[in-house]
């Protein structure tokens, strides 16, 4: 099968491709320098003057697994405004806050996406994550393993173990939870819930094990570089939602020595505590930092107005948080001495102070971040906002005077207490391109996706260029999944199936001896039956796991 | 002869995953840690392997094809039981979604006073390995915790080592309503549980009292259902001084009306001695034959735990009207399509067409138009299963070669034909 694109206006960074017309052949699902001489061309789409990138990629996105369920069952009057009726190709759901798996999949699709990874798997909840993954329709998928607040990892760290060993510890939980990266929530902070601690700053202790959160991330750091990992330690830090924790937030980016280091969702991480409310935007210092330290990326985790749940595995912050709740129910979990969640429905008002700079300290982040190839575009869906919003922020970063209108209706003190209407930054087709394709690929370390180089797969996104640019990144024309027509004019036209995506990096083998005596000793299920096995992902005939490699180990 | 190990339950809903069975052609022998729920579901024989259609012998394709037709002329289908795997549900709830029909899991209405809870006010809950390794308090309300599970209190309670208690003994077990029916609760070193005994139907009472002497409510009576005040404020201040302690419950032994606000009490108690600085948690009995599974299958499907009606092209959730019992008292439905993996207890009477996948033996006061009998899930075939505590989905083996098919085989051939014939 040859497909040729015929004309587009192409935005590939990795080849430094702005904005130049282009052919794009595509063979047998991937891309072709050219068309072969003795081959016919099957199919040809006559793309002048429309804007041609790669299937987008979000790098976080809370897609699957328990607390997204939890979310789910805790919200039926959310997904009941939002049905989505079946078709003759596509599955019924519901959308929203939460959407059903296959709505998940057919609603990133219409929007351009062609991969999406969850942040958040629990290694004894990542069978759960898998499973719904596996029922997300179109997309390629992978997860970051959660550690750090696990009693494996803290028992290892009060004994001194060294870090080969932790090492050890590491690829045995990313090889057995199948995940593509490793992921710290609230370092410590969740395993210090359980035991009544109800805050962990950065160098505050455990109460039971002698340990702190910034050990835990220097630690993880080393092990993500050390396994040669190419995606940095994905950090959601201490104190979130906190005012004044930009303290802790630049601390952590001081203390990390340097060491590759993704803070995700760090909107979140960046209040002050100036003003009359006692709280106030940290976005320059930390757009400051970030840009003066090259070890650290960022996606911001937007918010956005409207209802939404926030589903987080930092059972601290959220049992915190419970009393915004909005509609007034919550759930807390603490879980399997491993990790814990936390799911809390939230109304963000434009009104509503708080609310409002939030807004604004998400926008002024974007702008203020020089380098484009380190910071992401999120919401941290669903907790900012959900991931259906996503163009509508694009026109916020596009769209100055768009920008400006809107700011204009927020409320008036947060509008006094924000920098926003001073910064003339727009972003580019290019720009856009590398936070939401190009960057994305590259931090997660994607082999052949996220840019439209010859032997990538044909993951392809076709816009027609409008000057509003909600409406033209709401709708492509075209998505091409695998170098198979996907979506046509904004509707899913033919379903296929994604790959899930893994790294496996080697371990010493008698790290399983230690936690064969560790599950036998305090678990509740035998290690054996804990590992995931590769069947699991592929036995249903429409899953497949892609391996991507690693750097040289150090 | 072969023996295998690490064999894990999809029955008794707590995860117990040590099982040692003897396999000898389609006969198992459970030789190691098997209990009173365990043991006799493992051992119960392979019988009928072969389908009927109208009570007739026939090939596998031939009921599948019957049952294809029967599902094709009908205008409102009704899979009930929902007894199955991970796999058996998603093939299910698609075969539901292309008919246009209602899906209600056996065990709904027991788990409906804790999803009624859950979606009113939300909880707090723990999970087995917590409870196991931090629990010093644990208050059992209402039901009988080692008839639910003969192997609770060996395997999470009386464990001989815990990370995070000197001395797991010591653990405080408190009953309030239901008495244990044996001694399991009862401390390795001889020291019996603690039991406030009253009536099922007191327990709303009780837990009302709970809650408000959690709020610090000052009550105008010393007793309630017979138990003095001063004993349940004693509950109250052993969690407050806890350093883990545990509510559990069993929705299906709550078997009162609106039981879920008992629930809901309990719930709110535990939340409040969070709030007012210890820790507690929540502790929901279920997960077996497939309950858990259904739900959290259904939730990720569709939105909505499983009770939920396709009829209209899209889920809808209504957790009273489509119950399989009011739909089929109020001719609502016009074929029942059931699915029971685990056990061989008969589907509910009814005149309308019935096509049953059911486990191997299953017998029938009215014949099934098609009865096909289907693997159970972790001995005839692998699948993945939930336990009791929702985040723990467990890996089931395949433990013989009985041929028997799985769910998820058959419904995904009867949604073939479908597929085709409306081509």
């Amino acid at each position: 099968m040859l497909i040729k694109l015929t004309g587009g206006t192409v935005y590939d960074p990795t080849n430094g491709i702005d904005g130049q017309k282009q052919d794009i052949y595509i063979q047998d699902g991937r891309i072709v320098a050219a068309a072969p001489a003795d081959l016919p061309i099957d199919r040809e789409y006559d793309l002048n003057g429309k804007v041609v990138m790669s299937g987008a990629i979000d790098l976080h996105t809370h897609i699957g697994g328990g607390k997204g369920n939890i979310s789910r069952t805790l919200l039926p009057e959310d997904h009941r405004m939002d049905p989505v009726a079946r078709t003759a190709i596509t599955r019924s759901g519901n959308g929203h806050a939460m959407p059903s798996t296959y709505v998940t999949g057919y609603r990133y699709a219409e929007m351009g996406y062609t991969a999406a990874f969850e942040p958040a798997v629990l290694p004894v909840n990542a069978r759960q994550a898998h499973m719904e993954m596996a029922d997300i329709p179109i997309l390629d998928k992978g997860g970051y393993v959660m550690l750090g607040s696990d009693d494996f990892l803290l028992r290892m760290l009060t004994a001194k173990k060294d870090q080969n060993a932790i090492n050890d510890y590491v690829a045995w939980t990313l090889q057995a939870a199948k995940g593509i990266g490793i992921k710290v929530v609230n370092a410590g902070g969740i395993n210090a819930f359980k035991f009544n601690q109800r805050k962990l700053d950065l160098d505050e202790k455990n109460s039971h094990y002698d340990v702190t959160p910034r050990q835990i991330l220097q630690t993880l750091s080393r092990a993500v570089k050390e396994l040669g990992l190419t995606h940095p330690l994905h950090v959601h830090g201490c104190n979130l939602g906190v005012p004044g924790n930009i303290e802790t937030t630049l601390n952590t980016i001081q203390g990390i020595e340097g060491l590759p280091l993704h803070l995700t969702h760090i909107q979140f991480h960046s209040y002050g505590k100036e003003g009359d409310y006692k709280f106030s935007s940290g976005a320059a210092q930390i757009a400051e930092a970030i840009n003066r330290n090259k070890n650290i990326t960022a996606d911001v985790g937007q918010v956005l107005f409207g209802q939404t749940v926030t589903a987080s595995g930092d059972s601290m912050r959220q049992h915190y948080n419970h009393r915004f709740a909005s509609p007034n129910k919550w759930v807390c979990m603490d879980i399997e001495c491993d990790a814990g969640c936390g799911i809390v429905p939230f109304k963000y008002r434009d009104q509503n102070f708080v609310n409002a700079l939030q807004w604004a300290i998400g926008l002024e982040i974007f702008l203020l971040v020089e380098d484009p190839w380190r910071i992401f575009l999120t919401t941290d869906h669903p907790n900012g906002a959900p991931f259906m919003s996503y163009p509508h922020l694009i026109r916020l970063l596009m769209d100055k005077s768009f920008r400006n209108d809107m700011l204009a209706t927020i409320h008036p003190d947060a509008q006094k207490m924000t920098t926003l209407a001073s910064i003339d930054r727009e972003y580019s087709f290019r720009e856009i391109a590398i936070l939401t394709r190009a960057g994305a690929a590259r931090i997660i370390g994607l082999k052949d996706r996220g840019a439209l180089s010859p032997g990538n797969w044909a993951d392809i996104t076709v816009y027609t260029e409008n000057a509003d640019r909600q409406a033209m990144f709401s709708k492509p024309d075209y998505v091409f999944k695998d170098g198979e027509l996907v979506v046509k004019d904004g509707e899913v036209v033919h379903v296929k199936w994604g790959t899930t995506h893994v790294v496996r990096p080697d371990f010493d083998k008698s790290i399983e001896q230690d936690l064969q005596k560790y599950f036998d000793r305090f678990l509740t299920m035998k290690l054996g039956n804990f590992k995931i096995s590769d069947d699991e992902i592929t036995e249903d005939g429409r899953g497949s796991i892609t391996v991507h490699p690693l750097k040289e180990r150090a | 002869m072969i023996e295998i190990t690490e064999v894990p339950s999809p029955f008794c809903g707590i995860g117990t995953d040590d099982l040692i069975i003897q396999v000898e052609g389609d006969a198992l022998k459970v030789k190691a840690n098997g209990c009173a729920v365990n043991t006799p579901a493992f051992e119960l024989p392979v019988t009928d392997t072969q389908p009927r259609v109208n009570g007739q012998p026939v090939s596998l394709e031939t009921a599948v094809t019957r049952a294809a037709e029967l599902l094709s002329n009908t205008r409102q289908p009704l899979f009930g039981g929902c007894a199955t795997d991970v796999n058996g549900m998603r093939t299910l709830l698609s075969l539901a979604d292309r008919t246009g029909g209602v899906v209600d899991n056996i065990a709904f209405n027991f788990a409906r006073r804790n999803l009624l809870a859950l979606q009113d006010t939300g909880w707090m809950n723990t999970t087995l390995a917590e409870l196991k390794n931090r629990c010093d308090v644990l208050l059992i309300v209402g039901v009988d915790l080692e008839g639910f599970a003969p192997r609770f209190f060996e395997r999470y309670l009386w464990n001989a080592e815990s990370m995070h208690l000197s001395d797991t003994g010591s653990r405080e077990i408190i009953y309030l309503g239901k008495a244990p029916s044996g001694s399991a609760s009862t401390s390795p070193a001889g020291r019996p549980a603690t039991v406030l005994p009253c009536a099922d139907a007191d327990l709303p009472d009780v837990a009302g009292v709970l809650s408000a002497l959690v709020k610090g409510k000052v009550l105008q009576t010393q007793t309630v259902a017979g138990l003095a005040i001063a004993d349940l404020q004693a509950i109250i201040d052993k969690f407050r001084a806890a350093k883990y302690g545990v509510i559990c419950w069993g929705a299906a032994a709550l078997a009162f009306d609106q039981a879920e606000l008992t629930v809901q009490a309990l719930c709110s108690v535990v939340k409040d001695i969070n709030t007012q600085g210890a820790r507690c948690s929540g502790f929901p009995l279920g997960g077996r034959e497939g309950d858990q599974t259904a739900n959290q299958v259904c939730g990720w499907t569709t939105g909505y735990p499983a009770r939920v009606s396709f009829a209209r092209g899209y889920p809808e959730y209504d957790p009273y009207l489509f119950e399989t019992a009011s739909m089929l008292n109020n001719n609502e439905a016009d074929v029942l399509f059931w699915v029971q993996t685990f056990n061989t207890n008969q589907p509910p009477q009814t005149a309308l067409p019935t096509i049953v996948l059911g486990r191997s033996g299953m017998t029938f006061a009215k014949e099934p138009d098609v009865f096909i009998p289907v693997g159970t899930p972790g001995i005839d075939h692998a699948g993945s299963a939930y336990r009791l505590d929702n985040v723990v989905a467990i890996r089931l083996k395949k433990l013989r070669d009985s041929g028997l098919p799985s769910t998820a085989q058959v419904l995904t051939a009867i949604e073939q034909l479908l597929q085709v014939s409306s081509c």
